[in-house]
């Protein structure tokens, strides 16, 4: 799938959790989400975006939920 | 004393009464015990005894205009009406005495006298209450001739497509302009003039001109031939009567379908019908005609690619080669590469049965419906906060609010039955609030009601609006702490009630972002919280947004906060807009839930099916709609099997949808007819109209009502047997030989369908999950003690403009919407004489805006976003705000999903359908995409062996 739209999705989930106070948990609901509701070749793709081309213009928060909690 | 048993085929001639009091009376020398306030006619009908009647009906206040209904009572003078004469304790009342009698037949020789003498050749002979009147009373003889003054010569007035008025047969007993009133609220109908000049009028209009919205409701109560469908006057009384459920909105009206042996004669409201108590609107009373229509295609259809011209196979022929399609593109591409979507419009047991066939036989999850582009964020949103994914009240709840709060939804144009139970609540005094970026007819424009407050958002800012009211409710002190504590989780509350006490959440920072005024969102806001029992209704205009999940969420904190929720006349209410979208939802149509809304991942239930299924099933979350059609885009995905739905129109960006399903190998659309998707396809199964097939649907109020069967499918077979033939013929047989058996399989792996059964249907006439051992008999109103996940949970709701913003190029904002005679993508009913109201989607434009432009009504004017361009006509109209412009979406011609854009829900994907950042400008052509579109679909058509008409009443 084309990155830029999983960017764009990812960074959605971050902007929703981006105000919750307790960020290590967002961090974790952002992952779930991932995990709970994207495909696995989803979840890979945006896995090796962050992981192996170091995840560019994808929301901060975001990056370190895929890198701590993501399912691939 | 034991609960009346009231008979549904019996006129009782008044409404019931909800006193709790008995008074014992006696009638005819029969005793009876009734609640105190009904009439006497009432009692006297509960004991058995029918007294005489003709402007009573017992759908609407008595009138007691008619006289015929006249009674004695014991130690009262003359002789009273008994359907305005209340019951009291000890009356000894007589209906059948020589001056009753006397009286009643002079009565009728009057009517009589003015009425014609044609009941032999009459279309409502034998079904007529004058003609039974006449025979009632003993009436012999009309003394008084015609050759006096009358009304003989009375013109009929047959602009209406669905019924006639004939003044010539008119009582003017009132029944029709009371049913337009009391039981529509349209107030459309009057009687004009006095005396002998007295007439049932719509206004001094023909009924087509009129404000009648054509809901049936003055042709059910009309007691003569005066209102009369046309369907009954061409092929006469029916003969035998199945009682179903309508194929429209998520009201899912009970209607009689009234037959003639496999012929339709009319469709008629139940009576006792759980969700609309006798009512209907336009589409399900009268615009049924497309089941029959010619456009339907009953053959089976396959072809190699979408440039060839299709051809006409037998259903095995048909099976095995979609089977075969499938099994090579998997061989091919892989598991992956193939899914289905299935409808809203298609029964539970169609949804159960091809959700198995594609985690079981596909063996992947790649199975979404089109509730992903309406109310995936009601799911997923209500799940989060209150733990199940659906409404909380009944429709009758909202006869107990004190305040309605109506977001982002137009009950009047889509859940008009529904919308006529809430004005009648809005009459008797309840306050009610609208937000909505345009003025929908609740707000001004419908008769006795007015909106106390009309909070005109911009398009796109409900999260803003809902954290301003949250913020006035928790800074003023509005917050019911007691609930809180008691029913939710105080962590979250507690970070919620920091997060929207923050000034940047205030009305007035918001203010301008809204374009509503600070001080108007604290009065709504004080409103909701202390006006007593309140009940929030949202649609589409809450959930097709970038933060619908967001939305949702804000609402059940809302609710949570002021404790509306677990009670009558409360709850958050999501109307639904198909029949089966809760349904659909419930069957585990969502690529990460089995039925009953339980994770793909959970192994226990993961277990549970593969146990029942006998296959291994995935713990993976497959593709949504969007990700399939992303995935075919870039050649990845390339099987499709679309049961009863058309993404072609009713999905966002048509271009990029089209050229996803045109990289497709196979695309297997199921339907009624050839729609715009499966000028796409490769197989065509044609499918059978609720009115060929058993199953059930399941309404917005999470009502589960049979769906039955009056004739035999045209297409051969109904829609579940078709999916469970492809089944076979990929190794997978499916042991079903009738719906029922589906609905007892789903029961059986669904805890809250454990109850339901056809058999339990057929005894209650529908009943609402949670159906289970504690709740035998249903769950009406949810969360009473607890909410399903237990404690309440608060969610922050931070406001995120959308992406989609306005400039220079695209400077106006796009929203669009539904209207009440046209049904989603029109596929029904622009096959109906419903297009009398709406033959076309127009472009509703602000006269500011308009003279800008040079706009003026009825130009043609071309609509430009980032995603593509159509050509629509204008109306110039102040119900939208400056910059701000809507249409619907009935019309594949019109295109107006060429205009929206790819942007989603950040939860669920739904498409942001409400935001389209747009240019519009006078125009003197169609678009390039209209011009194509003209010619592929005339191509496509021919194809088929169809002319090239589509969509025009027969």
């Amino acid at each position: 799938m084309d990155i830029k739209r999983l960017i764009s999705m990812a960074n959605q989930i971050g902007d929703f959790y981006e105000s919750y106070p307790n960020q290590s948990q967002a961090q974790e609901n952002i992952a779930k989400h991932l995990n709970s509701f994207w495909a696995l070749p989803m979840r890979k793709q945006i896995a090796e975006y962050v992981n192996v081309q170091g995840g560019n213009g994808l929301h901060q928060m975001v990056q370190t939920a895929i890198k701590a909690h993501i399912q691939v | 004393m034991d609960e009346i048993k009231y008979n549904s085929s019996i006129d009782y001639g008044t409404p019931k009464s909800q006193s709790a009091k008995q008074v014992t009376l006696t009638i005819d020398d029969r005793e009876i015990t009734v609640p105190d306030g009904v009439s006497i006619m009432h009692a006297a009908a509960v004991a058995g005894v029918m007294v005489p009647k003709l402007c009573a009906t017992d759908s609407l206040e008595p009138f007691g205009s008619c006289r015929l209904c006249l009674v004695e009572i014991e130690g009262r003078r003359g002789y009273p009406a008994s359907c305005t004469t209340p019951v009291a304790e000890g009356l000894k009342v007589h209906t059948q005495t020589p001056k009753l009698a006397d009286i009643r037949r002079g009565t009728m020789e009057l009517y009589i006298s003015d009425h014609p003498l044609d009941c032999l050749t009459c279309a409502t002979n034998g079904d007529c209450e004058l003609q039974d009147m006449a025979g009632a009373v003993g009436l012999r003889e009309v003394r008084y001739g015609y050759d006096g003054e009358n009304h003989l010569a009375s013109v009929k007035d047959e602009s209406n497509p669905y019924f006639t008025f004939d003044p010539s047969k008119c009582i003017v007993c009132s029944r029709c302009v009371r049913a337009c009133e009391e039981t529509q609220g349209t107030f459309a109908l009057t009687i004009s003039g006095r005396g002998f000049e007295s007439k049932v009028s719509a206004g001094n209009k023909d009924f087509l001109e009129s404000e009648c919205v054509s809901c049936g409701a003055c042709v059910q109560a009309c007691p003569t031939a005066t209102l009369i469908e046309k369907t009954v006057i061409e092929a006469g009384t029916p003969e035998h009567s199945v009682t179903t459920t309508c194929a429209y909105c998520g009201v899912g009206c009970s209607f009689d379908a009234e037959m003639k042996g496999e012929e339709v004669v009319r469709m008629t409201p139940t009576k006792n019908g759980g969700a609309n108590h006798g009512h209907s609107c336009v589409k399900g009373r009268f615009a049924w005609g497309y089941a029959t229509h010619k456009d339907r295609i009953t053959t089976p259809m396959i072809r190699k690619s979408i440039k060839d011209p299709w051809q006409q196979v037998g259903w095995d022929e048909a099976i095995n080669y979609a089977a075969s399609e499938l099994t090579r593109i998997q061989k091919q591409y892989g598991s992956d590469a193939i899914g289905g979507i299935t409808s809203s419009r298609c029964t539970n047991e169609e949804v159960y049965v091809t959700q198995k066939l594609i985690r079981a036989v596909f063996g992947v999850n790649n199975v979404d419906t089109c509730a992903r582009v309406c109310h995936s964020p009601t799911g997923y949103g209500l799940k989060q906060t209150l733990g199940e994914s659906a409404g909380t009240q009944t429709f009758d709840s909202v006869m107990h609010s004190d305040v309605i709060f109506i977001i982002g939804a137009n009950p009047t144009d889509g859940h008009p039955v529904f919308a006529s139970q809430m004005k009648r609540r809005l009459r008797e005094g309840a306050k009610l609030i609208i937000a909505d970026p345009r003025e929908i007819d609740l707000v001004a424009n419908s008769p006795h009601i007015r909106a106390d407050y009309h909070l005109k958002l911009r398009p796109g800012t409900n999260v803003a609006l809902v954290s301003a009211l949250a913020h006035v409710i928790v800074t003023e002190g509005l917050v019911q702490e007691a609930f809180v504590k008691e029913r939710c989780e105080w962590d979250s509350f507690a970070e919620w009630r920091d997060f929207v006490a923050k000034p940047e959440n205030s009305p007035e920072a918001l203010a301008d972002e809204l374009g509503v005024d600070a001080e108007t969102m604290r009065a709504a806001a004080r409103m909701y919280a202390t006006g007593g029992d309140a009940a929030i209704y949202y649609g589409l205009g809450v959930t097709e947004h970038s933060q619908g999940s967001t939305t949702v969420m804000g609402i059940a904190n809302l609710a949570m906060a002021t404790a509306n929720l677990g009670r009558e006349g409360v709850g958050v209410n999501p109307l639904r807009g198909q029949n089966n979208v809760q349904g659909s939802c419930d069957m585990g149509s969502m690529p990460h839930e089995f039925p009953g809304y339980r994770h793909v991942a959970d192994d226990t239930t993961r277990a549970l099916f593969e146990s029942a299924w006998g296959r291994p099933l995935s713990k993976e979350p497959g593709l949504r709609i969007p990700n399939m059609l992303d995935e075919a885009g870039e050649g990845n995905f390339k099987g499709l099997y679309c049961v009863g739905e058309d993404i072609v129109q009713s999905d966002p960006n048509t271009q990029h949808v089209t050229h996803s399903l045109e990289n497709m190998e196979c695309v297997i659309v199921q339907d009624l007819f050839l729609n715009e998707t499966a000028m796409f396809a490769h197989v065509f199964f044609p499918g059978a109209s609720f009115l060929e097939k058993s199953g059930t649907f399941t309404n917005a109020e999470r009502r589960i009502s049979p769906v039955r069967r009056v004739m035999r499918p045209k297409n051969g077979y109904e829609d579940w047997e078709v999916t469970t033939k492809l089944s076979e013929a990929l190794g997978y047989p499916m042991h079903y030989s009738h719906a029922s058996e589906i609905m007892d399989e789903i029961a059986a792996l669904t805890p809250t369908f454990r109850g339901v059964s056809f058999k339990k249907l057929d005894e209650m006439g529908s009943v609402q999950w949670p159906c289970d051992d504690e709740h035998p008999d249903g769950t009406p109103i949810m969360h009473i003690d607890e909410f399903v996940r237990g404690k309440g949970k608060f969610f922050i709701t931070q406001y995120v403009p959308t992406t989609e913003k306005v400039n220079a190029k695209f400077p106006l904002i796009l929203t669009t919407g539904r209207i009440l005679s046209q049904y989603n993508v029109g596929a029904q009913t622009r096959r109906t004489h419903n297009t009398a109201w709406h033959a076309e989607d127009i472009l509703e434009v602000h006269p500011h805006d308009a003279e800008e432009r040079g706009i003026k009504e009825g130009d043609w004017v071309g609509i430009v976003s980032r995603a593509g361009e159509t050509v629509l006509r204008a109306k110039i109209t102040d119900r939208v705000q400056a910059g701000v412009v809507y249409t619907t979406f009935h019309h594949p011609e019109s295109g107006a999903n060429v205009i929206t854009t790819d942007n989603s829900d950040w939860a669920t994907n739904c498409p942001e359908f409400k935001v389209t950042a747009v240019q519009v400008s006078r125009v003197s052509q169609l678009s390039d995409w209209q011009k194509h579109y003209k010619t592929f679909s005339e191509a496509q058509i021919a194809f088929a062996g169809k002319k090239a008409e589509a969509a025009k009443v027969s």
